[in-house]
């Protein structure tokens, strides 16, 4: 068992309300994600569900009993800190050694533990090292298997593979989704990158502000998001956004443009919205039905693509193409809209106006 | 990333002032600075100089006319007399040294085992106006002790402290108590509280998780700090003469002072007893040098 259960977790920090109200249901095995940008209050959700936080209000539940009140030792959680957080005075091996010590396991059992974390995690070679001679990703992997060098309730990460290089950061992801699969452990997993949550999760939260925006599946976030903020934070090249409104069975842009008015969308006549379009669903190479008119802009070629950025009255839209397109700036060309794929957000709320289960 | 003595106080911002200075100054500048530092070093030096001259000099050299700095004859008679009494025992002074590192020793002792843990509180957990508290502690130190010397001397009436090693003790820890706090604050608040944190999650509690990994790291700070408590405890003159008056429970400033005065006064005996008083202090100074300017910068370089 390891469910991990938090509800309306309010903290704030003198004038800082860090956490207004977050809550999250993390099932037994789950990696879950938490996403957010820096100073959502990930580290403080963490924090909080650690124990190393005094609420203002809220829950926890682990395994559902209250934990609430619960120093951190009693709460049977490991934890990665953003910071490694790493022994300075102690060896790479006594800082692995260290939860199993608390615990008064005996030296033949934290030597075997530790020899096999360290095999685990390829970090055999520094096990007598002091953290300070290590690189990033060497601090990383030893923390890491300081966390999981026990099996407890569930493990809490925060932004682990943040300081990494790009390389070794997308190695680790395959490494931290195998290691999850062969522990079938309960993870919580913070990170700011949005690639990070859409590969590893199970479940993603997506946190703005010390508040959830939306959880799911990394399908529904991004397919489905639930408001235009989340639309906008989930997913690369960044979503595009224009201001229009519906009119009879159009949708008119600010700009003069119109489109056919999507069935699945709940908007008003005269309602002022923000049509979402994501790169992949345009193009500006094939021809289509509903399209819109611009002018090149300019080109980010990307080696396995193009990002072809088209300028639609004011907005600059990004469209994604093959490695091969050409053209010049100032160029007039048409957008070709999948609007099946497109999203429509009250432009006053931000929220999503799209038919529920779409 | 463990937290050296030097580390610890941030010299940085001072040496950086100081770098781009001497290489604008170039070679005049720094002749004047020497010329300058040596007039100083001269003005500054010549009493102590003059102290050392007169603790091994003859009774009669002491007092010619016109002062004789070369070619006297060195005599060790005074230190002796600091330490063994004209019967042949222990001298007063010698009981008055002893004391003095008792009560200094004891009393650094008491404040740093209540400053460090107080201090650590304050860095570590969100207290109720934390800033009006701290305030406060260290306002007790603003008032100089010849003000609360008289209140406390009737209050040590009452309850008996009055004349014993305990009371100036008790004292001089109160004294040392607020500098204690601030100034082992500043050195917690640079070590990261995470270690903590992560040794909590490893199944420890609050307090072995600061005995295990904190505290080590606190140790070149705590020496730092005790030795600028003992250095005051030793030199405290005030309350040492106010709440003592017989031979066996004064430190050796009174004592010091006290030979001074009457009909006669054996100079060569104060001036031996002074220099055996100010070594102690020397060393530590010297031990604790670099805390020293950091402490007179203090205002400059911490946040
Ligand atoms: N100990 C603290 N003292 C004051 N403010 C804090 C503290 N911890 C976090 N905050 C503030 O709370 C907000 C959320 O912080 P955090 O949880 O660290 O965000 P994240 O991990 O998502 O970047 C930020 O505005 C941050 O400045
Ligand atoms: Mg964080």
């Amino acid at each position: 068992m390891g469910t991990v259960a938090a509800h309306g977790l309010c903290k704030s920090f003198g004038k800082v309300q860090a956490l207004d109200g977050v809550s999250l249901d993390v099932p037994d095995g789950a990696f879950f994600v938490v996403l957010g940008p820096s100073g959502a209050g990930k580290t403080t959700t963490l924090r909080a569900i650690a124990g190393l936080e005094k609420l203002d209000a809220g829950s926890v539940h682990l395994d559902g009993r209250d934990a609430t009140g619960d120093a951190p030792a009693e709460r049977d959680l490991a934890m990665v800190f953003q910071s490694y957080a790493l022994y300075p005075r102690h060896t790479v091996y006594e800082n692995i050694a260290s939860p199993l010590r608390a615990r008064r396991c005996s030296a033949s059992e934290i030597a075997a533990a530790v020899e096999q974390m360290s095999r685990l995690l390829h970090i055999e070679r520094l096990l007598q090292r002091r953290p300070a001679q290590l690189s990033g990703g060497e601090m990383q992997r030893v923390a890491l298997a300081r966390a999981l060098v026990r099996s407890p309730r569930a493990f809490l990460m925060d932004e682990p593979l943040t300081n990494l290089d790009l390389k070794l950061r997308v190695e680790m992801r395959t490494e931290l989704t195998r290691i999850h699969r062969s522990l079938g452990a309960t993870f919580v997993y913070v990170t700011n990158d949005q690639v990070e949550a859409l590969s590893m999760a199970d479940q993603v939260a997506v946190l703005k502000e010390g508040t959830v925006q939306q959880v799911g599946t990394p399908t529904e976030v991004y397919e489905r998001p639930a408001n235009q903020w989340v639309a906008g934070f989930v997913g690369s090249p960044p979503i595009s956004l224009l201001a229009c409104h519906a009119e009879g069975d159009r949708l008119v842009g600010a700009q003069g443009w119109t489109l056919p008015r999507p069935r699945w969308s709940t908007a008003q006549d005269g309602q002022p919205l923000l049509l979402g379009l994501r790169a992949e669903d345009l193009s500006v190479e094939q021809r289509g039905d509903a399209s819109l008119p611009g002018e090149l802009y300019g080109l980010e070629p990307l080696g396995d693509r193009t990002v072809v950025d088209v300028q639609v009255g004011t907005t600059i839209v990004k469209v994604k193409a093959r490695p091969t397109v050409t053209g010049t700036p100032g160029e007039r060309l048409q957008v070709t809209v999948d609007l099946d794929r497109a999203h429509l957000f009250d432009a006053d709320t931000g929220l999503s106006v799209s038919e529920a289960g779409r | 990333m463990a937290v050296s003595v030097d580390e610890a106080v941030s010299t940085g911002p001072a040496r950086d002032r100081g770098r781009p200075a001497r290489r604008r100054g170039g070679r005049g500048r720094s002749v004047l600075e020497v010329a300058l530092l040596t007039v100083l070093a001269v003005v500054m030096l010549f009493p102590v100089l003059w102290m050392i001259e007169t603790s091994i000099k003859e009774n009669r050299d002491v007092y010619a006319v016109p002062a004789e700095f070369f070619g006297f004859t060195v005599t060790m008679e005074h230190f002796k007399d600091v330490f063994v009494g004209p019967d042949g025992g222990r001298s007063a002074l010698s009981v008055a040294f002893l004391n003095s590192v008792l009560v200094a020793g004891a009393s650094t002792v008491l404040a740093t085992l209540l400053g460090v843990p107080a201090a650590w509180a304050y860095s570590r957990f969100a207290v109720k106006a934390k800033k009006d508290q701290l305030f406060f502690i260290l306002s007790t130190r603003f008032m100089p002790p010849v003000v609360v010397v008289i209140p406390i001397f009737l209050m040590y009436r009452q309850v008996g402290l009055i004349d014993s090693k305990l009371g100036l003790i008790l004292i001089y820890a109160a004294y040392n108590l607020p500098f204690t706090i601030w100034m082992m604050k500043g050195f917690v608040d640079e070590v990261p509280s995470e270690y903590e944190d992560a040794a909590m999650l490893d199944g420890y509690t609050r307090l072995q998780a600061f005995r295990r990994h904190t505290l080590p790291l606190l140790v070149p700070g705590i020496a730092a700090t005790a030795v600028f408590a003992l250095i005051f405890s030793w030199n405290e003159f005030v309350f040492a003469i106010f709440l003592t008056s017989s031979d066996s429970v004064r430190t050796a400033p009174p004592a010091i002072a006290g030979l001074i005065g009457g009909t006669t006064t054996d100079w060569g005996l104060v001036a031996a007893a002074s220099v055996v008083f100010a070594l102690p202090v020397l060393v530590f100074a010297y031990l604790v040098r670099k805390h020293l300017i950091a402490g007179v910068t203090l205002g400059a370089v911490r946040r």
